[in-house]
């Protein structure tokens, strides 16, 4: 495409490798002044680092960047910011001790003389930034006590302090309940009003229809094509992202329940700083049953999943599976007691990074046979294990059972926990965010084995901020809000829209209560 | 009596504690930048060697203190390197300085002064605040060494340094989140390399204000566990300057209390009133403190594109 | 290519890239100060090597280091920093000195006796620290350091308390000779054995010139039980789970804090065995006044580190260390240098055991770029 100043960038040609791999090849972006655009494609597909690349973090092998129809070389961040290039990275890039303002302001500082800070001017400035834009935050919280929408909106706050003209989001909403999106979409348009132009990285359509003029897609590294976003229809964006007809609907017959196998009754737990996470929280799970949790960041899943796995102690109330107690004993019994957890963090809770596939395939039964014996392991046993789980749950590469975990994909990774916890037998499986950071293919594979397993006659309980996820494969919708269940409906009893409105604490008009 | 004793006491906490000041300090601005500094040991060493010898060859204990400074900066640039540009594994590269520094610290020593593993005693030690020897007790025991006034200017200026300039500003977002430093522009290897270099120097200092103020020469014992002592202090003050210097007082006061010739009458053993602030310490730690956080990135190499 | 870049990966490739680095520095170090580096060389493996005497005492050396080189690569292996080892040690030889002085049962239960009662002070040592870690989240490098000073200041006190202390020395009384762990103690001297070793002159120079003892056997039998403890037991696999990911261990139902003072316990009693070894093993066996640390503990940090941590490589990094060490006095005696030039080039090793730690990453690099190559 011709090089004009009616674009706020122009990207030509832009290749880039790390090692052999080619995370960029010949892509080429061109983004309209004024507009918010949208950047579309699947997990690795190479949004963020052409992104990164735009902002200077990273260097392209080869390819043009023109901002208003001037060529230029960013370096680093420095020049970007020069350029009046702001960007809001996926994971926040925020020191979690510094309060609102300090994190603004770093790198940037408003100083009296010799580099002394003036805390009191630049308390002004971020104050009237905050005025200026309505992006309603507290200057002078620490960053680690306010909510993550905050923290969203001191990333929005950073850029414009350095005034930027060009505003890049990676995957704002993410994290998001949907008010908080809307808020974010209304705030976006108001800049874009403001003569300011964004890029948004994302792969939700939803979102993409809503906010954006124009969306370029791209798909493992290489530019496919760059749509008006009106003439468009959801599915065909995801088949241009995904290079396939894609089906966004999960298929599945009816759950038929049975017994109870899990109930929490009452149950009150304390977060770190030791104030009320949830409250009087009860619910049951059946046999052959999804029970999908849904709910906003914070209200109290990490604490319930904390409490149900033994992680922490709990107040008051019960956990009972098959009948038995199981609160404040210890996460080996809760294990025992044949409850098995696909936790949220692959990288922290799942797995242990450094050991082998087959290490990690026994990280809770490497005590009992065949996988022991007399304290001594059998890494015969292992091996086979491990090899019978790469098989069957199709983990690639087909030989990496001497492999460290750290060398897989992160849907392969996944692959070897969901396996992992599934072998186990369990008769309650959480899963908690379970296809959190994965691509099209590798949601689906999770997908349908939450269904066969149950299919299989197993009660599951699903924890994800993904409102469609829960939609979608769950039988039963727990709504959490505020460490309470405020509702429960049974799948197709209720729409998106009064569940995302009860997320966020309404009853009707989504206001907070 | 009692008050001779007592100044004595404080007189001695306070010419003890300044060495491992220094060291401390050297910690703190190390480690909040996020490179964790296990060599101070090593960095003192050279510091007290090149202090002592220098001010011996040049007859100014001044021109000593501050080559000592200078040559605990390019010592720890080694630390540096290793530890920034190669994101060696910090603990390994520190303890390493601890075998070189001293063992280059005795070879030169050797060298220079015919076989000898100690210096010549330097001819002028560092100034006293008072000038000379003072008639009253009191007066000569509230006599400091300079380098207990600089040690605490050090604190002073390391604090404001960190906390009411923007480079503190900019220092502490490197040791606690590098990669949100570096979307600001901010050189993150550059920040590293300028507070370790910084903490050689601090560290160089120490050793030299062991040398040039506490005693007069350089000995294979001159430091002999004021590196560790001070990362002691650096966790124990919880990473502050302040509180690192609290610490070294502390640990100064356990050294004076050991030479304190008011107890020698006593039926408590030297050795156990020598072990009781290692021992209080810990309660002090178990009743009080508790758990200490680190800067978040202390310790972490920085890698950038890497995926 | 691929070849270069499997030999790259070894550890122990890194390991020999970095000793040849240390010889090297200090080759320049010599050269600069006006000595011939080769024949400080020369004399340092002479010293090593030419007198069966001289490999005895470099094993000899080794033992304690290897020992506590143990203690640190396998409270490291869980993600500890055990700089306690010194105090673990200094402890360790308290006890095993105090109970064999006391104690004088036959050998066949005195040994025993003597030797567990170092490895279990080692072990409270090292356990009270894992302890304090556990139950208040003290930093163990902060209380290690602590109880350095405490068990040096212990050791002191007890060498000069009038109940253990011998009069006009700057020691304790030493153990009973029926604590000995030397090769045949009584047999070499007797008249017999004199009779025998005419016979053999290296064989006498080794039993008769040095305390050649068992020792280094235990330090061996250490490391594979380390090794096996580590790599085969339920119980390592517990360990290297907390070492790696504490959270992912936690959650997968290991009880973190169990383990760590577990693996306090276990690394202060190899440090324990060490002090024990050397106190029923060579003259004086005894402890004496400390002026300053004796480095046996800080020592084994840096063997540690030269092993990668391996538990099988602490014995040859601790062997090369003891060499070092010990062939390292030569090299003052023959061509005057300092033999400080040792400790220099032993740092300079451990700091290029740092720096080279890149080069598997490098190797990485190396075979993906030759993959690269081939397909295009």
């Amino acid at each position: 495409m011709e090089v004009s100043s009616k674009y706020a960038v122009q990207m030509h040609g832009i290749t880039k490798t790390f090692g052999t791999f080619c995370a960029l090849d010949h892509v080429d972006l061109d983004v309209k002044r004024g507009t918010i655009h949208s950047l579309l494609g699947e997990n690795g597909a190479g949004k963020s680092t052409l992104m990164n690349v735009l902002y200077g973090l990273y260097q392209a092998d080869e390819g043009e960047i023109y901002l208003n129809g001037e060529k230029v070389n960013i370096a680093n961040p420095n020049v970007a910011i020069a350029h009046g290039i702001g960007m809001v990275h996926q994971h926040f890039m925020l020191v979690d001790n510094f309060t609102v303002t300090q994190n603004i302001i770093l790198g940037n500082e408003t100083t009296s003389h010799l580099g002394v800070l003036n805390m009191k001017q630049a308390h002004k400035n971020v104050q009237d930034l905050v005025q200026k834009y309505g992006l309603e935050v507290d200057p002078d919280a620490k960053v680690e006590d306010i909510s993550v929408g905050m923290q969203q909106r001191v990333e929005i706050l950073k850029a414009l302090y350095r005034g930027a003209d060009l505003l890049i989001l990676d995957e704002p909403t993410a994290v998001l309940t949907p008010q908080e999106t809307e808020d974010l979409i209304e705030i976006m348009h108001s800049l874009v009003a403001d003569g300011k132009t964004i890029i948004i990285i994302t792969h939700k359509l939803r979102e993409i229809k809503e906010s954006s003029d124009t969306c370029t897609i791209i798909r493992r590294g290489k530019y496919v094509d760059t749509v008006k976003v009106a003439d468009e229809k959801e599915e065909d964006l995801a088949s241009k992202m995904v290079g396939r007809a894609v089906k966004l609907v999960v298929e599945k017959t009816p759950a038929k329940p049975g017994k109870t196998v899990f109930a929490i009754d009452h149950l009150q737990v304390k977060d770190d700083r030791g104030l009320p996470a949830v409250r009087d929280l009860s619910l049951s799970v059946h046999a052959g049953e999804i029970v999908g949790i849904a709910g906003i960041d914070g209200n109290g899943q990490k604490e319930l999943v904390e409490a149900i796995t033994n992680l922490t102690k709990t107040e008051s109330g019960t956990i009972q599976i098959n009948g038995a107690e199981v609160q404040n004993t210890s996460p080996r019994n809760v294990v025992n007691h044949k409850i098995s957890t696909i936790h949220e963090d692959r990288q922290k809770r799942g797995l242990v990074m450094d050991f082998t596939v087959a290490e990690n395939s026994v990280l809770e039964k490497y005590r009992v046979a065949p996988y022991s014996k007399h304290g001594m392991l059998n890494r015969r046993e292992i091996q086979k294990f491990a090899k019978g789980l790469i098989r069957d749950y199709d983990v690639r590469p087909e030989d990496c059972a001497n492999h460290l975990a750290r060398g897989l994909s992160g849907g392969n990774q996944q692959k070897i926990i969901i396996g992992r916890e599934v072998e186990n037998e369990p008769d309650l499986l959480i899963a908690m965010q379970p296809t959190r950071g994965l691509d099209v293919g590798a949601i689906e594979y999770v997908h349908k084995a939450l269904i066969r397993e149950r299919d299989r006659g197993r009660a599951i309980l699903l924890i994800s901020l993904e409102l469609d996820e829960i939609m979608s494969i769950s039988d039963t919708i727990d709504v959490l809000y505020k460490g309470r269940i405020v509702d429960s409906f049974k799948q197709g009893e209720v729409d998106e829209k009064t569940i995302g409105l009860l997320m966020a604490g309404g009853k009707q008009n989504g206001k907070d209560s | 009596m009692l008050l001779n004793n007592l100044s004595l006491l404080i007189g001695n906490t306070f010419m003890y504690s300044a060495p491992l000041i220094f060291g401390a300090l050297a910690g703190v601005i190390s480690e909040r930048s996020g490179v964790v500094n296990l060599g101070i040991e090593g960095m003192m060493t050279v510091g007290a060697f090149v202090g002592a010898a220098v001010g011996y060859f040049s007859g100014n204990a001044w021109v000593g203190f501050l080559l000592a400074g200078i040559a605990g900066g390019l010592f720890a640039l080694l630390h540096a390197v290793a530890s920034v540009t190669f994101k060696a594994d910090q603990t390994i590269s520190g303890i390493a300085l601890n075998l070189i520094g001293p063992g280059l610290a005795l070879f030169l020593c050797r060298l220079t002064f015919s076989g000898a593993t100690m210096t010549q005693p330097v001819p002028h030690k560092l100034p006293k605040i008072l000038g000379g020897a003072q008639r009253n007790i009191v007066a000569q025991n509230f006599n400091f060494d300079i380098t207990v006034i600089l040690a605490f200017a050090a604190m002073i200026v390391l604090w404001f340094v960190l906390y009411r300039t923007k480079w503190g500003l900019r220092i502490r977002s490197v040791g606690e989140h590098p990669a949100a430093a570096d979307t600001l522009g901010i050189n993150v290897n550059r920040t590293r390399y300028g507070c370790v270099i910084t903490s050689g120097i601090l560290a160089g200092l120490g050793g030299a204000s062991m040398t040039l103020a506490v005693i007069q020469q350089f000995t294979p014992t001159a430091i002999s566990g004021q590196g560790f002592i001070a990362l002691a202090a650096v966790i124990f003050g919880k990473w502050t300057p302040q509180g690192a210097y609290g610490a070294c007082l502390l640990f100064g006061f356990a050294q004076a209390l050991s030479v304190f010739p008011g107890l020698a009458h006593t039926s408590i053993p030297p050795e156990i009133l020598a072990m009781m602030p290692y021992i209080l310490t810990i309660v002090v730690l178990i009743l009080f403190v508790g758990r200490s956080v680190a800067p978040k990135s202390d310790g972490l190499p920085y890698e950038k594109g890497v995926r | 290519m691929e070849k270069t870049a499997k030999i790259l990966k070894k550890p122990i490739t890194s390991t020999i890239i970095a000793i040849v680095c240390g010889f090297a520095v200090a080759a320049i170090v010599l050269a600069a100060a006006g000595y011939n580096p080769s024949a400080a060389f020369g004399a340092l493996f002479s010293g090593i090597f030419s007198k069966p005497k001289y490999i005895s005492n470099v094993i000899i050396k080794a033992t304690p280091i290897t020992l506590t080189a143990l203690s640190v690569a396998f409270a490291y292996k869980v993600g500890l920093f055990n700089i306690g080892a010194e105090g673990q040690y200094i402890i360790g030889a308290v006890a095993a000195n105090l109970v064999g002085y006391l104690c004088n049962f036959p050998p066949i239960i005195q040994i025993p006796l003597v030797v567990l009662s170092g490895v279990a002070a080692g072990a409270l040592w090292g356990g009270i620290i894992g302890f304090l870690k556990a139950k208040f989240g003290i930093h163990e490098v902060l209380t290690s350091i602590m109880f350095n000073w405490i068990a040096f200041y212990i050791s002191n006190w007890v060498v000069s308390s009038a109940r253990f202390h011998e009069p006009n020395s700057t020691a304790a009384y030493p153990v009973n000779p029926s604590s000995y762990t030397m090769l045949l103690p009584n047999w070499k001297t007797s008249d017999a054995g004199l009779a025998v070793l005419k016979g053999h002159k290296a064989l006498r120079e080794v039993l008769l010139k040095t305390d050649v003892n068992f020792g280094f056997v235990i330090a061996i039998a250490a490391a594979v039980f380390v090794w096996m403890l580590l790599y085969r037991s339920t119980k390592g696999y517990e360990l290297r789970a907390v070492g790696l990911n504490r959270d992912a261990a936690e959650f997968a139902g290991i009880s973190v804090n169990k383990n760590i003072i577990i693996t306090m316990l276990i690394a202060g009693a190899l440090s324990g065995l060490a002090a024990s070894m050397v106190i029923t093993g060579t003259d004086p066996h005894r402890i004496s006044t400390l002026s300053a640390f004796e480095n046996n503990g800080f020592n084994g940090l840096s063997v540690a580190f030269i092993a990668g941590s391996s538990p099988i490589g602490c014995i040859f990094a601790g062997l090369l260390f003891g060499g070092l060490l010990y062939g390292g006095q030569s090299i003052q005696a023959n061509i005057g240098a300092p033999s400080e030039i040792i400790n220099i080039m032993i740092g300079t090793i451990v700091f290029f055991v740092a720096l080279t730690a890149v080069i598997p990453k490098l190797a990485v690099r190396l075979e993906k770029r030759g993959m690269h190559n081939a397909a295009k």
